[in-house]
């Protein structure tokens, strides 16, 4: 076992919804080793940001963690009392949200923002603060880094906004990274300078990146290792080669047919995944994705698949698979 | 170089405040309006032109002149001394309450709105009812209970205008609360004094700053309503209220009494209204003219 900065184990969490229970991540298992960027992959709603924002214990009022450890070097996060956690976030783990245009506070200039974030340094002057965020922006490529920081957020582009979100995000040198969906707000141009960027910050502070997406070019353009995540199951996990060259659960399958990147001649019909998401306060008690499985058996309708591997460290939980080990 | 600098800074200081002027004229205005307003409430006692509580029956109902700028009153005395000095009235009541209420409405509204659910359900529970008691009533009970006074009257503005700012800012936060850069912030680490002090407040405290400016007038007019019922600030004190009530009286006999006491009801208005605008405007980084 390589040293992994984040290990989830058997997470499982829950919403209260008037509803029932929503079961939104169910029995988790996830690793980000040291200086890797680990894509997560899936479809709106399939837990994604439940998982993120787990890691970072802020999960909403009504969410409850109904099993499993989230191990972040060797502390157990879910452990954790509210005082530790708010220590770690911003220090160890820290987070790039989705939409550049509402992350950062309007009123506020960049500067002051980010000086913010050092507010636990107390060893350092004001000046120090500002100088080592002025480096912050000049690491992620912001031209004149110094007379940006008395800047608004409104002054900026998009582009610019993400990557100044990016700089705050690794003012602190966190171990772990969680960018989630931080390229979806962005044009394609930019979405390749700012996957350029994560990729180069991540040999140049040799820290881990969580990397958030529904979009799998983003991922296979970055990623050492992919978690496709289906309807708050981990279905298979793997190193990127594996998942885009090897799939072998159907959906990983499905998906990658799906990308409309990868279709080969154009078409009117888009090809679609038939089928929905299964409502999650009726968990089936099969596998997740038997109803909308084209090869499953009735063996998938009436038993849960287990972890198979098929190769070291790439894992598919579903019946048709047949592993290395088995 | 540090001695050039600070030689500089002097004048540089003045032309950047005309500078300011020049750009936002209403927001110049509204400060000297203010100002003058202050001015006469520090300054008053000294700068009468005649004895503002001194009676001379045989010079009552005079019409405005050069001698009595606003005329003499039931008892002949001079109106415009007796204005003069009632922006001292009309300042500790309007400005100073205004300012009380908006502090304590701020930090109540700030935590209904960032704090855990049960105290937002108790404050808002102690907001409404206050809310909904009907302000002249309320005004006129605890003046009964207490005496009428300067300080009952403070008391009661400021318990009837603090409901008023904290459900606005709690209103505001609830928004703010759940964007993404509180979020952001969050997920950086940032403690829950810090959100609320560096990153509610500054968001909220914009349209709060209009709103308390334009209050001002209205609670110097409900001093006047209170004083009208007799339940205000006791004669023979100068307040435009009582200046009001009194005109009102003898409206036939000598309008321009009231007319007088109206006067710097519309300076007071104006200029905090067009004040609280220009800060508006300045408080909001989009919106920033100089600085």
């Amino acid at each position: 076992m390589t040293d992994a900065v984040l290990d989830i184990s058997n997470l499982s969490v829950e919403f209260n919804s008037p509803g029932g229970a929503v079961h939104a991540l169910r029995q988790v298992n996830l690793r980000v080793p040291r200086g890797e960027i680990v894509g997560v992959v899936g479809e709106s709603g399939s837990g994604k940001s439940t998982l993120a924002m787990a890691v970072l214990g802020l999960l909403a009022q009504n969410a409850t963690v109904t099993s499993g450890r989230i191990m972040l070097g060797g502390d157990d996060l879910l452990k954790l009392s509210p005082e530790r956690m708010q220590g770690l976030r911003g220090t160890r783990i820290a987070m790039v949200f989705q939409d550049p245009m509402t992350s950062l506070n309007p009123v506020r200039s960049i500067g002051r923002q980010m000086v913010d974030i050092l507010y636990r340094d107390r060893g350092l002057s004001h000046a120090q603060k500002l100088e080592k965020a002025a480096a912050a922006l000049r690491r992620v490529g912001i031209p004149d880094a110094a007379s940006q920081l008395s800047r608004y957020p409104f002054q900026s582009s998009g582009g610019m906004r993400q990557r100044i979100a990016i700089a705050m995000g690794l003012l602190p040198r966190p171990d772990l990274l969680i960018a989630d969906e931080v390229t979806t707000a962005l044009d394609v141009t930019l979405e390749a300078q700012i996957l350029h960027l994560l990729r180069e910050l991540r040999n140049d502070i040799n820290g881990s990146i969580l990397f958030i997406s529904h979009n799998l070019g983003a991922i296979a353009e970055i990623c050492d290792r992919v978690v496709v995540l289906y309807a708050g199951e981990v279905v298979e996990q793997g190193g990127i080669t594996d998942i885009f060259d090897r799939p072998q659960h159907p959906y990983t399958k499905a998906l990658i047919a799906c990308d409309p990147a990868r279709i080969a001649e154009a078409s009117r019909s888009l090809p679609v995944i038939p089928g929905d998401v299964p409502d999650l306060r009726r968990v089936p008690t099969g596998c997740i994705f038997a109803p909308r499985c084209a090869e499953a058996l009735d063996r998938c309708r009436t038993e849960r698949p287990a972890d198979v591997a098929v190769a070291e460290g790439h894992l598919a939980r579903c019946h048709l698979v047949r592993g290395d080990a088995a | 170089m540090t001695l050039a600098s600070a030689q500089r800074s002097e004048p540089g200081r003045i032309a950047g405040l005309v500078r300011w002027a020049r750009r936002d004229p209403m927001g110049a205005m509204g400060l000297a309006l203010v100002l003058l307003v202050v001015f006469c409430g520090v300054f008053g006692p000294w700068i009468t032109p005649f004895d503002p509580y001194k009676i001379n029956v045989p010079d009552k109902f005079q019409a405005p002149s050069l001698v009595h700028w606003m005329g003499t009153d039931n008892l002949g005395r001079d109106i415009f001394s007796r204005i003069i000095v009632g922006s001292r009235i009309a300042l500790s009541v309007g400005m100073s309450t205004i300012g009380m209420a908006l502090a304590i409405g701020l930090m109540l509204g700030l935590a209904a709105g960032y704090g855990p659910r049960w105290l937002d359900n108790i404050l808002m529970l102690i907001f409404d009812s206050i809310y909904s008691f009907p302000t002249v009533i309320l005004g006129l009970t605890v003046a009964t209970l207490l005496g009428a006074s300067i300080t009952t009257l403070m008391l009661v503005v400021v318990v009837i205008q603090t409901p008023a700012y904290a459900r606005l800012t709690r209103t505001a936060t609830l928004t703010i609360k759940s964007s993404e850069y509180i979020l952001a912030i969050e997920s950086l680490g940032a403690s829950k004094l810090r959100i609320i002090l560096l990153h509610l407040l500054p968001n909220v405290i914009g349209p709060l700053l209009i709103v308390a400016s334009m209050d001002i007038p209205s609670v110097v007019a409900l001093e006047a309503g209170l004083t009208y019922l007799g339940m205000g600030i006791p004669p023979p004190a100068a307040s435009w209220g009582r200046t009001l009530q009194e005109g009102y009286g003898v409206i036939r006999v000598a309008p321009w009494i009231v007319v007088a006491g109206g006067i710097p009801l519309i300076i007071t208005t104006l200029g905090f209204t067009f004040l609280g605008e220009s800060l508006r405007d300045n408080l909001d980084p989009k919106l920033r003219r100089f600085l």
